[in-house]
């Protein structure tokens, strides 16, 4: 992937010749496109459309921005362990700047992104990673002497649309975990004028970033995406409603701990932690690794890393169902106020009852016999 | 607010308030109930009081042949709403796991099918409740605002857990916050309502079997 700037033998030709160059058959090409279409659920028929303006696409300027991020989500989409053609869309767009891949580094590293944003003002893809702090001026994160904030705002501009890939540039991520010292935020809390996709993921599945891609260079703009600003192709269900440990939920059978028998016979992890049910991703469906296999099948439970707050939604090992509250201490302490008040309480009705029989008038025989 | 911002809250600080208010309610009731206490009786006993007090604790919840006869409706829907709930809260292992937090001791639940059945039961024993409350003349002259306010609260939980489970009608995430949220509601009427006989019921029984233990009549 990582190559010399400019000079590149990619920039003439289409993506069907870079195929070709590197072996790929029609017919597998197809088959990709196939999959691809499916994969976002798109129409019957949408498998041809896509390899058609897949294969005349020319290279598209792709700029990857990394501010407050661990590059793990760069390390989930370059995992790839044999070449596919996922990664060949990668090395197939013109990926102009990116801090871990690209060769360059320093003033030469940074040329090549004003070049780049420059040479394709308006049409090129920006890809973030990583959250933005905007406090105290943004200077918790700099670049080459610049602020993320600025930087961002700067290649926005230019942008025909962003990606913001992993969890921390959708939605804050850990840097803005409370108490979030940066004032870190998400990239939808500054640019608002363009279109911007959210693939959240701690990291994010790197077929459902390839695949966003191909869908922007077939038809030009992002896929459908849900209130959140994910793809509803990968983000439409949750874990638990595709999760293959679903029928231990239903039956009531639950692993209580990590070597019992339960977690053995692959019963449902809900009671150690499982955020399944209320976490939105494609990873009980397309797994990871080559599809190997997705946490819950290693044995661990769901830690909901694709949803916003996700460092903030509790213990990753406490179920879904435990409150996150001190609640001992509450009931003792409230339990208490509540004898407090109850004495005194009880106290005024003996008062009262006390007084009530003293305001009580004796009655006597002949009281009565005057009133009848 | 964003949907998982206010699922925080919900199972967190929004679920310390309930609980907190619950408890303090709670106490405070009883407590007074309690203060308040009986006369001295000064006749002779007749009978232990004590042994009546206990007997009638669980003699209540078997029904009368008198009373039965003359709604059998009411009685067996009485039943139902009230078995049903203790299944739904008690025997339903992500509740369970709650318990077990608070109480550290835990116990077998059903699976989450039967609670799911169960459940339905327990909502349609709700309406058909309302029902006679509506069309019995006596207890619709009796029935004050706050019995339907808790009708409401009981109903609210029930519904949106059984519509979580199932997905209806909103994403599981919302729903799952609006069902905590619901008990929380629950939590906090509680106390302050005809509710309260979720654990008054044990004092009252006490009391009348107390009474009638001693003077050697049936209660």
């Amino acid at each position: 992937m990582s190559r010399e700037i400019g000079n590149n033998p990619l920039d003439n030709g289409t993506f069907a010749d870079h195929l070709e160059q590197n072996g790929v058959s029609r017919r597998g090409f197809l088959k990709f496109c196939t999959s691809m279409a499916a994969a976002l659920a798109l129409p019957a028929g949408s498998a041809e459309v896509m390899a058609e303006a897949l294969a005349a696409a020319k290279r598209p300027t792709v700029i990857w921005l990394s501010f407050q991020e661990c590059t793990g989500c760069t390390e989930s989409i370059t995992r790839s362990h044999t070449p596919t053609i996922e990664n060949l869309i990668f090395d197939y767009i013109s990926l102009d700047y990116h801090h871990t891949l690209q060769v360059a580094a320093g003033l030469q590293a940074e040329e090549a992104r004003d070049q780049a944003m420059k040479a394709a003002y308006g049409k090129y893809l920006l890809i973030v990673d990583g959250a933005i702090p905007i406090k105290d001026g943004g200077i918790y994160s700099t670049i080459a002497g610049r602020t993320n904030l600025s930087m961002l705002e700067e290649a926005a501009a230019g942008a025909a649309a962003l990606i913001s890939v992993g969890t921390c540039a959708a939605y804050g991520g850990l840097p803005m975990a409370h108490p979030n010292p940066t004032g870190a935020v998400p990239v939808t809390d500054i640019v608002k004028d363009k279109p911007v996709m959210n693939i959240p993921g701690c990291p994010p599945i790197g077929l459902v970033m390839t695949s966003a891609i191909a869908h922007f260079l077939t038809f030009g703009r992002l896929p459908e995406m849900d209130q959140l600003g994910r793809p509803k192709a990968f983000y439409g269900d949750s874990i638990h409603d595709r999760c293959y440990r679903r029928p231990f939920y239903d039956r009531g059978l639950f692993a209580k701990a990590f070597d019992d028998e339960g977690a053995r016979k692959g019963w449902c992890l809900y009671e150690l932690g499982c955020k399944g049910p209320t976490t939105h991703n494609a990873c009980a469906t397309m797994k990871w690794n080559d599809g190997t296999s997705f946490p819950i099948e290693s044995g661990h439970p769901c830690l909901g890393c694709s949803e916003p707050n996700f460092w903030d939604a509790g213990g990753f090992y406490e179920a879904l169902s435990v409150p996150q509250s001190r609640m001992g201490e509450t009931i003792l302490k409230a339990g208490a106020v509540g004898v407090g008040v109850g004495a005194v309480a009880a106290a005024l009705n003996q008062r009262n009852k006390a007084a009530t029989v003293a305001a009580q008038e004796t009655m006597t025989v002949d009281a009565l016999k005057k009133e009848s | 607010m964003e949907l998982n911002e206010l699922l925080i809250w919900a199972r967190g600080p929004a679920f310390n308030i309930a609980l907190a208010i619950f408890v303090f309610g709670m106490l405070l009731r009883l407590f007074e109930i309690l203060s308040l206490g009986r006369k001295e009786d000064l006749s002779a006993a007749r009978g232990s009081g004590v042994a009546g007090g206990l007997r009638t604790i669980l003699s209540r919840s078997l029904p009368r042949q008198t009373l039965f006869s003359r709604e059998p409706l009411r009685i067996i829907n009485g039943y139902l709403l009230h078995i049903g709930l203790f299944v739904v809260i008690f025997l339903y292992r992500p509740h369970i796991e709650l318990f077990e937090r608070l109480f550290g001791v835990s116990w077998m639940g059903l699976p989450t099918g039967v609670v799911d059945a169960v459940t339905a039961v327990t909502i349609l024993s709700l309406f058909v409740a309302l029902l006679i409350r509506i069309y019995n003349p006596v207890l619709r002259f009796i029935s004050t605002p706050g019995d339907y306010l808790i009708w409401l609260v009981t109903l609210l939980p029930l519904v949106s857990g059984y519509m979580a489970y199932n997905h209806l009608l909103l994403g599981y995430t919302l729903m799952l916050t609006l069902h905590i949220l619901s008990v929380e509601l629950l939590l906090i009427v509680a106390p302050f309502t005809k509710l309260t006989h979720m654990f008054s019921f044990v004092l009252a029984r006490w009391y009348q079997g107390y009474l009638a233990g001693r003077r050697g009549v049936e209660s």
